[in-house]
């Protein structure tokens, strides 16, 4: 499985929907992922690639790790993978 | 109803060994966060703390009562010294009988948890110390107290997160307003700095990597902090007939609950228990001078806490001053109200106000005078403490000056 499948399926999880219901454009609001589920989500993340996210709950949008999209948030793992198994 | 009144107050905690100590700390903002210091710091992503430092409980306990006492309660019994030595009191007799001892910790003995999982699971080993049960449990550190002092009326430990000593000293209050006791032992302790506890909180990604900053718009969460704070809350007139030097009035308490959210606080909870609290104590909002915040430096807390203050005060808010010490303390978790309770009492007595310190840069949404940075002289009449614990539980006390 590769890294975006692997995303979308934690995502899915989450927002208790089908993997094929998750479209790249959509927000964390538009899936119905509040704070909680957001950090369970990182985590999820975190523990499937063996990565670190530097995420902050505090302040989610100045965090370097962006979550505005699922598109996006696939990038950020991929990046975060490639830097941290380089 | 009988009046209440504080004769006895003690601390340890980062800023700290006594009261006194706590004070001076506050009124020159000094900070007490720094470096976290304990084994595996390279495993952990927060490592910063309000650490009790150089502390050797070697130099305070014999070996049979370190066998029995976990770290908190250590704290515990530093602070009940100090409390129960200002107070003057004896316990013997009716007075004995009828006094009792009501603490607030959150997790009890984490350290001694802690250090025997890692002892079965990581270790291998198959036997724990004999005492690891008496040690960990979160009455232990009360029922030393009481032992210690031979206090034997109603006692019992008081668990609810980040309120834990609020609630634990609302409900001292109310036995002794209510007649059933003439003197509470009451307070708190926490010592949740252990490698375990930091990871649960780590895991959250609610913790500040680089300090605790309430109410500032750079604020990026909270940072924990250890220790304890025990007070002598007795009856006016026990107090007074035997001459005993009044600290401050414990006039009001209430409690809420949020009924909403197990992380997420809420400004009418919050609201609801300042308000019934002022109500409690038959205060009018005007005569509060100063309130110690829960104030955590966390986004969620800072902005709904000012918003409940905004709601319940009206236009007096911006008169009045709230600082969260927490900023210099730390976030002592179930004893944090408690080590907080000394801010109140110093503004109330010295009429001096602590200040938040790491305070940046002003943020909209907590447009409150939070005495930035530096203390600050005040004549302050009456003064609330907010506690507002995670799954939505809320204790407010009230003060006044004697």
């Amino acid at each position: 499985m590769n890294v975006k499948d692997k995303v979308i399926e934690i995502i899915a999880e989450q927002a208790v929907l089908e993997p094929s219901d998750v479209k790249m454009d959509m927000t964390l609001e538009d899936l119905g992922i509040d704070s909680l589920g957001l950090v369970e989500s990182i985590f999820a993340i975190e523990e499937a690639f063996d990565i670190s996210v530097p995420f902050n709950a505090n302040d989610p949008t100045e965090s370097d790790f962006d979550i505005s999209s699922v598109a996006r948030i696939v990038e950020g793992v991929e990046r975060l993978v490639a830097e941290q198994h380089a | 109803m009988r009046r209440v009144v504080i004769t006895g107050a003690g601390t340890i905690n980062a800023l700290g060994r006594t009261v006194p100590d706590t004070l001076e700390a506050m009124r020159e903002g000094r900070c007490g966060i720094g470096p976290l210091e304990m084994r595996d710091t390279d495993r952990l992503a927060i490592k910063i703390g309000g650490q009790v430092k150089g502390f050797d409980p070697e130099e305070v306990f014999n070996r049979q009562q370190i066998a029995l006492y976990d770290r908190y309660t250590q704290f515990t019994l530093i602070a009940a010294e100090e409390a129960i030595r200002q107070s003057g009191l004896t316990f013997d007799g009716e007075l004995a009988n009828n006094s009792g001892v009501v603490l607030g910790t959150s997790g009890g003995g984490l350290t001694t948890q802690d250090e025997n999982y890692r002892a079965v699971y990581e270790e291998g080993k198959n036997r724990v110390h004999p005492f690891v049960v008496p040690k960990l449990m979160n009455n232990a550190a009360c029922s030393h107290v009481s032992m210690q002092y031979n206090i034997k009326g109603p006692s019992f430990t008081v668990a609810s997160a980040c309120a834990s000593s609020n609630h634990a000293m609302g409900q001292a209050f109310w036995f002794v307003r209510s007649g059933m006791a003439p003197v509470m032992v009451t307070g708190g302790s926490e010592s949740m700095l252990c490698f375990g506890g930091i990871k649960a909180w780590e895991g959250l990604r609610v913790m500040s990597k680089d300090g605790c900053r309430p109410f500032s718009a750079t604020r990026n969460g909270m940072v924990q902090g250890e220790g304890a704070g025990i007070f002598v809350f007795e009856d006016y007139e026990h107090a007074k007939a035997r001459g005993a030097e009044i600290l401050a009035e414990v006039a009001g308490f209430a409690m809420s609950s949020d009924a909403a959210d197990i992380v997420m606080p809420s400004k009418q909870g919050a609201a609801r228990a300042i308000s019934a609290a002022l109500a409690d104590a038959r205060l009018d909002r005007e005569r509060i001078g100063y309130i110690n915040a829960h104030g955590t430096g966390t986004a969620a807390n800072d902005k709904t806490e000012c918003a409940a203050v905004a709601d319940v005060f009206g236009t007096h808010a911006d008169d009045l001053m709230i600082s969260s010490t927490k900023s210099m303390h730390g976030h002592c978790i179930g004893g944090t109200g408690a080590v907080e309770l000394l801010a109140c009492i110093m503004a109330l007595r010295d009429g001096v106000i602590a200040p938040t310190i790491g305070y940046e840069e002003p943020d909209p949404e907590c447009a409150l005078d939070c005495v930035p940075n530096t203390a600050r002289e005040a004549k302050v009449g009456a003064a609330l403490s907010n506690a507002f614990a995670f799954g939505g539980l809320n204790a407010v006390l009230a003060l006044k000056a004697v």
